[in-house]
């Protein structure tokens, strides 16, 4: 039988499963595998300026096309660099496969020069993860690890590859199954659909809380979640993972709920009678105080990991299944029942009160450019060329979930588990590369831009236009606000000293850049950003000491969300400071 | 500010695993990571093949963070079953323990006596000293433990314990 060696199965094992793109940066423990992709032309490589920069890439070519994103990094310092993006991907749910040069598996724990003990620094951050130690079992490790990445709840799988493996040869066993030990929960028993769909028409306040898992399930749960929505009458809110999953534009959006969430979202959760949670997971920035969280509802709750139900939580009614298919189940079930929902007139009455009450409104300014003036505006000017927005992390990512609007799935691209400042640019680049003819831009923050400002150099490398939208506050915006709720404005290093010229940076790098500082001017700056072909940095400088409102306080309940900065006090007991 | 504990309950969970590189380490650092207590834990590989191992772990926690541990436990890629012996109703849990005593005169006469009493087995003896091998649930161990503290313990050894569901079913 004819031999390869280990760098070449795998190539050819990434082949076999459609990868086109791989993201990452050389070492001398992957130098088999970059000589391997050196002589095949149908994957294409990313080299990106850091290695942190490749998984956040990775998630955001995986978010935005549907498809797993594929990361490769050398032993050491390259594997340790990619562990952010691992830890972001694991609790995001998104799924990546990274491919880790290892030192020898002779030198293996021996201290040699770049060893790390990948599999142990990634064990609790990865869902699953491999040291090969033979050529011949790669084949079948590579057909596991994207069939255990992508199916069930997303995730990343770490393959870790040492040197003498790479080089080393084995037969092409190219068709030998891979294990079947991994069995991802698919459709729900029809008794809990049946249970769930009585429930659900029978509610007087009913609502759908939709997370993450709608986006992951595919577009097909979005459409569907579409479709219950119009059945049951029921208004949807959507966790931050979840934007886009239901239109913006639908007559049932509540918009966003949790801690900067609406202030419809968040009381209609508080006083609905029956909850119906579709692949989100009840998740503290959500819930809010626990025992105060939506007292009086019945509570369903689909997830195809059964690990987040009762996580945090108890409901009335678990479904461990598919989202998307159970979505589609319980549709069959109502059309087939011909179901008719009770009368929501009252409900929708109440859900009318609360929307008066314009949470999202904030004071407008004729002088500066207010942080949400700037995303509405940008929103105005890009809405129909249907954008992929990434995010950084602080009150610019709160601003944009919130005045941002998304019709589909796939379209928002944010951190949401790990918070991960730094994610927006490489999401950027990884978006852009799965979805050449798209709008991408990174709606980000003066001190998160930082985190990942290399990155600038991969997307002119490859002439991705992607769009970085600096929402300039001279602040940690986020850290700000609550040194003032929580520290008495104790502003403890807090101020984004000694910034960069963000335009003499962007034009260092061979990318436009453009400032901004006018409120009057902003519509023609950001057409201008929309017009060039090419990488554009906005410097949009906006008030220094915007808030982003509505907040409810972490270890307060739904219902005692601060609208406005002015009912903002200075001081928490600790109970509420040793909440994050 | 004080830190607040919820009554724990103990648990004897058993898990069938896959038998590779690194499953034990997931396990035990999966507890750890996620603040479980784990009381002890044993590991033996069960099947004709090796392919299998099978791990018996006792475990503490209020109810909700049992279901918690099973359905982490679950989530793993290499475990297979997981099985809640105290909730699956009648069980055995058998643990064995080494237990080794010196002294001399009434002492060792006393020695030999309770170790008679608790069906513990000399296996080795010098003219100061025994070493006595007693199985049994945990509790008869740790009385016997106790016991062999006023009659010159000198040191233990416990192999954790292992538990099979009572009947012909399998856990
Ligand atoms: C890697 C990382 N370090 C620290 C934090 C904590 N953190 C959250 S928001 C924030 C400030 C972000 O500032 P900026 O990017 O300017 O955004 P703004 O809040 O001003 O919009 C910090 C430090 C984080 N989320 N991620
Ligand atoms: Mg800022």
């Amino acid at each position: 039988m004819p031999e390869k060696s280990g760098a070449e199965i795998l190539i050819d094992g990434l082949i076999e499963q459609g990868v086109d793109t791989v993201f990452g940066y050389p070492g001398g423990a992957v130098l088999p595998i970059y000589d391997a992709l050196f002589q095949q032309k149908k994957i294409k490589h990313v080299l990106v300026r850091h290695e942190a920069g490749a998984a956040h890439a990775a998630e955001g070519y995986a978010r935005s096309t549907g498809k797993p994103g594929v990361v490769l990094v050398t032993s050491g310092p390259g594997a340790t660099n990619a562990v952010t993006g691992i830890a972001d991907a694991f609790l995001d749910s998104i799924p990546l496969v990274v491919i880790t040069g290892q030192v020898s598996t002779l030198l293996i724990g021996t201290d040699a020069f770049q060893e790390a003990d990948t599999v142990g620094i990634t064990r609790h951050c990865s869902k699953h993860n491999y040291l090969v130690k033979d050529p011949a079992e790669l084949a079948a490790t590579v057909r596991e690890a994207f069939a255990i990445a992508t199916r069930g709840r997303p995730g990343p799988v770490v393959i870790d590859i040492p040197k003498n493996v790479q080089v080393a040869t084995a037969p092409t066993d190219i068709k030998s199954k891979a294990a079947q030990r991994f069995h991802p929960a698919g459709e729900a028993e029809y008794a809990l659909i049946n249970k769930a769909v009585e429930l659900l028409a029978n509610a007087k306040a009913p609502i759908l809380y939709t997370g993450g898992g709608i986006i992951n399930s595919g577009p097909d749960a979005s459409a569907a979640l579409r479709e219950l929505a119009e059945l049951s009458g029921a208004p949807v809110t959507s966790t931050l993972m979840g934007l886009g999953a239901y239109p913006a534009s639908g007559e049932a959006w509540l918009g966003m709920l949790g801690m900067h969430g609406t202030y419809e979202a968040n009381m209609a959760m508080n006083q609905c009678d029956v909850m119906l949670c579709l692949g989100a997971r009840f998740d503290d920035r959500i819930t809010g105080r626990l025992d105060a969280f939506s007292p009086d509802s019945i509570k369903i709750h689909v997830d195809i990991d059964r690990s987040s139900i009762n996580k945090t939580v108890r409901v009335d009614l678990p479904i461990v299944a598919d989202v998307g298919t159970a979505i589609r189940q319980m549709i069959d079930v109502w059309k087939g029942r011909k179901v008719k929902p009770q009368p929501l007139t009252e409900w929708w009455a109440k859900v009318k009160g609360w929307r008066a009450v314009e949470c999202l409104n904030y004071p407008a300014s004729k002088a500066e450019i207010m942080p949400q003036f700037a995303i509405e505006r940008l929103y105005a000017a890009t809405k129909d060329k249907s954008p992929i927005i990434t995010t950084e992390v602080g009150q610019h990512q709160m601003w944009a979930a919130q005045h941002f609007h998304f019709e589909g799935p796939n379209k928002w691209l944010t951190s949401g588990g790990l918070g991960t400042m730094g994610y927006g640019m490489p999401a950027a680049i990884g978006a852009q590369m799965g979805n050449p003819d798209a709008l991408v831009i990174d709606i980000a923050g003066e001190a998160s831009i930082q985190m990942n400002i290399q990155e600038m150099g991969t997307a002119t490398q490859y002439r991705l236009p992607i769009k970085v939208f600096i929402l300039n506050n001279e602040w940690m915006g986020m850290v700000r606000q609550w040194q003032e709720l929580t520290y008495e404005s104790r502003y403890s290093e807090s101020y984004s000293d000694s910034l960069p010229d963000f335009v003499a940076l962007a034009e260092a790098y061979g990318w436009k850049g453009i400032r901004c500082d006018d409120p009057a001017k902003l519509d023609e700056a950001i057409a201008e950003m929309l017009a060039y072909d090419g990488p554009v940095m906005f410097d949009c400088r906006v008030s220094k000491k915007a808030n982003c409102f509505p907040m409810i306080p972490s270890g307060a309940a739904h219902t005692e969300m601060i609208l406005h900065s002015d009912e903002v006090s200075g001081t928490m007991d600790d109970e509420a400071k040793a909440l994050v | 500010m004080h830190i607040k504990e919820e009554l724990a309950e103990r648990h004897v969970l058993t898990l069938t695993v896959d038998n590779e590189a690194g499953t034990l380490a997931r396990i035990a650092g999966m507890f750890t990571s996620r603040g479980y207590n784990i009381d002890s834990l044993t590991v033996a590989d069960i099947s004709e093949d090796h392919a299998t191992s099978r791990i018996t772990i006792v475990t503490k926690g209020p109810p909700p963070v049992i279901d918690q541990i099973i359905a982490q436990c679950e989530r793993l890629v290499p475990v297979h079953k997981v099985t809640d012996l105290t909730e699956a109703g009648p069980h055995v849990e058998r643990e064995l323990a080494l237990v080794k005593v010196s002294g001399a005169g009434d002492q060792r006469v006393e020695a030999m006596r309770l170790a008679d009493i608790y069906r513990a087995r000399v296996i080795d003896a010098t003219v100061n000293s025994f070493i006595f091998e007693i199985t049994g649930g945990p509790d008869k161990i740790d009385t016997f433990v106790t016991l062999m503290r006023e009659v010159g313990l000198v040191e233990v050894g416990r192999t954790g314990i292992v538990g099979l569901m009572r009947g012909s079913g399998a856990s």
